[in-house]
């Protein structure tokens, strides 16, 4: 499975991009370290700003993947940009409760939730 | 009551290897009906305590393995984790949920283990941990 594996799924909604995770399980070091260049290149290389990640295809998240969402929370802020999480499972977000980062993200129900007011 | 499955094995320092074992545990679990959610749970502290063995414990040093041992039972599932390494002191391991930490991108990995796990046993040196969780064990996880 090389680099160039796409694991992000991209829908631009006028100048918000929807950045969907392909993977149902976001473990193994590798795969996260895949996916999180590809996250934070969006940022880095394509210049997005409003960003909405969403997690309807997300069953299983270990703590690294937890650790790229930060970094990309703090390069999202940097850039003076805005990121939204959206459709998190329930399991899921027990993860984020539970390490009190569901503080740290803007958390929403659905895409369109979190499309309003961006 | 007794084990109806159990097996011993020692891998790599892979973290490819060690989704191989993670794998194999949650087949038989699944194969025995343990409930979706403790599924769920143990995967999820598998991973974390697997990492820690490969990455933290052994540095990732191809010279090194990891020790994993799974027992399952019609009540619970069991696994011990052992690595090579000089282990480490539980209260060396700041909390994650303070404000100081909460924006560090590492840390959470034995949080998130005692959270959904019935039982997260290291020994005194560190470098080996015996997980359990207990299939009638549905409660929601500990936010302490």
């Amino acid at each position: 499975m090389g680099s160039s594996t796409r694991r992000l799924d991209i829908e631009e909604i006028g100048d918000v991009t929807i950045a969907r995770f392909i993977d149902r399980k976001i473990l193994d070091e590798n795969n996260i370290q895949v996916i999180g260049n590809q996250l934070f290149s969006l940022i880095d290389e394509e210049g997005r700003t409003k960003i909405v990640l969403d997690f309807s295809n997300v069953e299983y998240l270990s703590s690294a993947a937890l650790g790229k969402l930060i970094t990309m929370e703090k390069k999202v802020k940097a850039a003076k940009g805005k990121l939204r999480l959206c459709c998190i499972r329930p399991e899921i977000y027990e993860v984020f409760n539970i390490t009190k980062l569901n503080r740290l993200f803007k958390i929403y129900e659905d895409q369109e939730r979190a499309l309003e007011g961006f | 009551m007794g084990w109806i499955d159990q097996f011993e094995v020692h891998i790599p320092s892979s973290t490819t290897e060690g989704q191989k074992v993670q794998e194999r545990i949650i087949s038989r679990l699944e194969a025995i009906g343990f409930p979706p959610r403790g599924i769920f749970g143990v995967r999820l502290a598998l991973e974390e305590a697997l990492v820690n063995a490969i990455k933290h414990g052994n540095g990732l040093d191809p010279n090194k393995s990891v020790f994993v041992a799974c027992q399952i039972s019609e009540e619970k599932v069991r696994v011990v984790i052992e690595d090579e390494g000089a282990g480490f002191s539980l209260q060396d391991v700041p909390d994650p949920t303070d404000d100081e930490n909460l924006e560090k991108p590492c840390g959470r990995g034995i949080m998130l283990m005692r959270a959904f796990l019935s039982l997260v046993e290291y020994n005194e040196r560190g470098n080996r941990v015996v997980l359990e969780k207990h299939r009638n064990d549905d409660a929601a996880p500990s936010l302490s």
